[in-house]
């Protein structure tokens, strides 16, 4: 194989020098000044390469390749096609603003050495881009478990705290418990031929029973990753623990792989999907939107609020997944590649937006020590920079034209709202109260991040020490920049993207978006119906009235204005305890969406000496689901344990007993 | 792009912003004669605006720049939701860059800063006002984009106008959907112009106000904008309102300057209508408690969602 002759091995290299970059980490591994202002800003320009690689490949025809490595007889076989590309541009795009921020985040003394995080962080980046180049199952295992493996030692940075190695492990559970779905997804798919290529996959034509197993076992496995309720228990738990930048390549970029997955095997190696799959991404995915945003809302943790949100999002991505399984189902094929490339639009969008969240509770983490919302607040004085910036991608994630959250929902909408006359009565009386659903959500979201933004950055600040609370570095901003920037461009140029996403949705599922004949600054999406949106005009008529009206008021006017303290109602001395506080802004969803919380309340009585009035709210599943099924283990378990009798004469009787067996079955 | 409809965009934005302030005197006056009280004049609220401008802005010394911009955004943000919703042509250049669901995103912008803008001072009121704000906005606007759903099935399409011109233009038939959805869009229309039973507009001070709470801290010309943006978000609702369920008498079809002229006075009658009745409604039902917004809000999204599951069931 000539050296880099095709974007496939462009692509390789690239991710080679990623796991190069995490090596040479080892070099000096107490170094910060060398993993952070040499290896990170190596990684970050690495990532911006992939991505520039990677989108100038998205047209182009797939390739192919065997790698000589690997076990023997068993090569790593890769392959680049669309959607492949477009996922290393999100891969590639969104890294190199993480990694830029990186490198300006990691301090000296905190768990892992700076080095052996770098080597951590560079193999998760690298790993996630085998997974989406592998083409056979054993390298998309050994990459998918790289990948698991990498991030749980970067979760568990902070290793000496006892509630970090709880959410790490957890997570590594659960993420176990997803492989092994997939690997069994993937035995069912060889289809007998035991051959495990994906090349094998897509010719071997399962019955349609085994191929609802597979598909259900696919799910299940990567819906552990994407978090899908009730398999996201772990997310709430394992992002609040995990470094900032990793936290939002984990929310940004990671759970995407798990949408690739689903849409790998959807889509691609089980050939034609049923309708009624698509109906259970429906179902699954729209539950996982509603519940994820409603705990979100209620949320007193920022970071814990984000991973909430996360699974809202995935669960809006599934959503749009299943819509288009079931219109490429019964045949609608112009709306399931809508609904497909609505559900794609999101996951770019939601991977810059989160990942510029993230990042940015990162650097009030940084910047205060704190992570509960009832102790921050007033920091948009103190860090103008990350708060303004913070704010573009709250407004993205609350889906406000013309930023890019609301293009992705606005497609999705749209393939709703075209889907009556489905061939089935059934799904047509569905599909209104699954639009009804993503409204809701929608909604939601904007309560969501109104709280996140409002009580961190606006207010007075709840703690003194706020006061020493500074902005972010340079290295930090660029990172921040860059991603919303993203967040902008994907906001304000949707015919672009969707030009793009058209090609992948083509190559991918049987359906093609009909071409419609408009200008590049407005979004038809489909011809005929009457629907369009342009969000250049949109922002430009929304900036000319606001700077219009700036103007004529103060031409008329003056602009006259003095400062004085705020009205205290004439009582005097307002605190910034008086303040709504972080459960106050909760309160709402917790009295209207009750049935959703295990809610533990210690009201105070009028007699109490030491009144106290305390909240705590579950998870439900966590409590119905988790925990019996953890006590039925630990009971199996120790059923079990009596054969454990401590004396190696039982031991050898057990050997010998098994040999026995085994000699009679095989004789 | 004609000149005339250039026209008829501007002439919307001009009578948006001159008549908001007029349909809240009206619907002030009105509530007053039903309520036995003198009413003020109905061009109080030009006075009110005019002496705001007049005055210097007095700012919290906790005050952001986020404080500052909210309320050109605010106002910003109503003024192009006039320009998108068809109150006298169908036939406006603006309409291609935004639909209906752009139109509910644009007043979720404006709802979203208003809300910011009250947390920034960090006080009590604020930051409860918000927080109400929010609890209302999250339920209505879904109920909203229902609304604006059935209409849009029914006429497949979602931009506005086309909608517009569709329920105007076919013979009359009765949608039993849209009679659903019209008194979800009511329900909608009075929580998310904070008025009664959601929230009082004649209070300055009081535990469970809302909108009035937002606002408590801005003063002079920020206080001006956001009571004529206010103004104008009810008036943009009213025209919502009527082209959905009461299209007729806008201009359909190709602009003529006879069509553009006969539906500014056909206009003007459907506010005064629609003001005597939001004025009957104020007058005729309670303030409910904050508590209880969250059910009355729940009816007007399950109505509309009901709306449209009897579309799809009768086709009607």
């Amino acid at each position: 194989m000539p050296f880099i002759d095709s974007s496939l091995s462009a692509c390789l290299a690239l991710i080679a020098v990623w796991g190069l970059i995490g090596l040479a980490g080892l070099l000096r591994p107490k170094s910060l000044v060398f993993v952070g202002r040499t290896l990170f800003p190596l990684g970050a320009v690495c990532g911006l390469a992939l991505a520039v690689v990677a989108a100038t490949s998205l047209t182009a025809p797939s390739e192919q390749a065997v790698l000589p490595v690997g076990l023997p007889d068993l090569p790593v076989h890769v392959r680049r096609d669309a959607l492949t590309s477009l996922f290393l541009v999100l891969l590639g795009a969104t890294s190199t603003g993480i990694s830029a921020f990186a490198a300006g985040y990691f301090r000296r003394g905190q768990g892992t050495a700076p080095g052996l995080l770098c080597l951590q962080y560079h193999l998760f980046l690298a790993s996630m881009g085998l997974v989406l180049l592998a083409d056979d199952a054993y390298a998309f295992m050994v990459a998918w478990e790289t990948m698991a493996l990498s991030s749980y030692f970067l979760v568990t940075t902070q290793h000496a705290i006892p509630e970090i190695r709880r959410a790490g492990f957890l997570y590594l559970l659960i993420a176990h418990l997803g492989a092994i779905a997939i690997l069994l997804s993937f035995g069912v798919m060889q289809g007998g031929s035991w051959q495990f290529t994906f090349d094998a996959m897509r010719s071997a034509h399962l019955a349609p029973q085994w191929a609802a197993v597979a598909f259900l076992l696919a799910l299940f496995g990567f819906g552990a990753k994407a978090g899908l309720v009730p398999l996201h228990v772990w997310l709430p738990e394992a992002h609040p623990a995990a470094p900032s930048p990793v936290s939002a390549l984990m929310s940004g970029v990671m759970l995407k792989t798990a949408v690739y997955g689903v849409l790998r095997v959807t889509f691609d190696l089980l050939g034609t999907p049923e309708w009624w799959w698509g109906l259970v991404l429906l179902a699954v995915g729209l539950f996982s939107a509603l519940y994820g945003v409603v705990f979100a809302a209620a949320q007193t943790d920022m970071k814990r609020l984000l991973a909430w949100s996360s699974i809202e999002n995935l669960g809006i991505i599934f959503t749009g997944i299943g819509l288009a399984v079931v219109f490429n189902g019964v045949g609608m094929h112009a709306l399931g590649a809508l609904a497909l490339i609505a559900a794609l639009y999101h996951s770019l969008n939601h991977a810059f937006i989160k990942s510029l969240l993230f990042l940015g509770t990162g650097a009030v983490l940084h910047s205060t020590g704190e992570r509960n919302l009832g102790r921050l607040g007033g920091l948009i004085h103190r860090m103008p920079w990350v708060a303004w910036l913070t704010l573009v991608g709250a407004l993205a994630m609350a889906g406000l034209p013309p930023l890019n959250g609301f293009v992705s929902e606005w497609l999705l909408l749209q393939a709703f709202l075209f889907a009556h006359e489905v061939p089935r009565t059934f799904v047509n009386m569905i599909l209104p109260v699954g639009a009804a659903l993503v409204a809701l959500c929608a909604a939601l979201g904007a309560y969501v991040m109104v709280k996140f933004f409002g009580v961190i950055f606006l207010g007075q600040p709840r703690e003194p020490s706020l006061a020493r609370a500074h902005d972010a570095g340079v290295l930090q901003r660029i990172g921040l920049i860059w991603l919303a920037l993203g967040c902008f461009a994907l906001g304000l140029m949707p015919t672009r993207v969707i030009g793009a996403l058209r090609v992948v949705v083509e190559r991918t599922s049987a359906a093609a978006l009909p071409h419609v004949e408009s200008p590049w600054w407005l979004l038809v999406p489909l011809p005929g119906r009457g629907a369009s949106y342009s969000a250049p005009v949109f922002l430009i008529a929304l900036t000319a009235v606001v700077v219009l009206t700036v103007f004529t008021v103060r031409l008329f006017y003056h602009r006259r204005a003095r400062r004085a303290a705020a009205w205290d109602c004439g009582f005097g001395g307002l605190t910034a305890r008086m303040q709504d506080t972080a459960e106050g802004f909760g309160q709402p969803i917790r009295h209207i969406f009750g049935a959703f919380f295990a809610m533990k309340r210690e009201l105070p009585s009028a007699f109490d000496a030491a009144p106290r009035y305390r909240v705590s709210i579950g998870d439900r599943i966590w409590q119905g689901l988790y925990l019996p099924l953890g006590a039925l283990v630990q009971r199996v378990a120790d059923a079990f344990a009596w054969l454990q009798q401590g004396r190696i004469a039982t031991y050898l009787l057990y050997s010998f007993v098994t040999l026995t067996v085994l000699l009679a079955l095989m004789l | 792009m004609k000149a005339i409809e250039l026209l008829t965009q501007a002439l919307e934005l001009i009578a948006a912003l001159a008549a908001a302030p007029l349909f809240l005197g009206w619907v002030n006056q009105c509530r007053a004669w039903l309520q036995n009280r003198r009413a003020p004049s109905i061009w109080l609220p030009y006075r009110g605006i005019r002496k705001l401008f007049h005055k210097d802005a007095v700012i919290a010394t906790s005050a952001s720049p986020l404080f500052r911009v909210a309320p050109y955004i605010v106002f910003g943000a109503m003024v192009v939701a006039a320009g998108i919703i068809p109150s006298m042509g169908t036939r406006l250049p603006f309409t291609d860059a935004a639909d209906a669901i752009a139109l509910v995103g644009l007043l979720a912008t404006a709802r979203v800063f208003l809300a910011l803008a009250a947390m920034d001072i960090g006080t009590a009121f604020g930051t409860l006002g918000a927080r109400r704000e929010m609890m209302v906005g999250f339920l209505a606007e879904p109920a909203l984009l229902m609304v604006i759903f059935v209409a849009s099935i029914i006429s497949a399409t979602t931009a506005l106008p086309a909608i517009t011109e569709n329920l105007a233009t076919q013979t009359l038939g009765l949608y039993p959907s849209l009679a659903f959805t019209a008194i979800a869009f009511t329900l909608v229309l009075l929580a998310e112009n904070a008025r009664i039973p959601i929230d009082n507009p004649a209070t300055h001070l009081e535990l469970t106000m809302i909108h009035e709470a937002m606002v408590l801290e801005y003063s002079a010309r920020h206080l001006a904008l956001m009571e004529w943006a206010s103004a104008l978000k009810l008036f943009n609702y009213a025209c919502i309102g009527f082209a959905l369920f009461i299209p007729w008498g806008v201009s359909t079809g190709e602009t003529t300057p006879l069509g553009l002229l006969a539906s500014i006075p056909l206009l003007a009658a459907k506010l005064l209508v629609a003001g005597a009745g939001l004025a009957l409604i104020e007058t005729i039902s309670a303030k409910l408690r904050v508590f209880r917004a969250p059910e009355f809000l729940a009816v007007a999204f399950l109505l509309a969602v009901l709306g449209l599951l009897v579309h799809l069931l009768l086709g009607a």
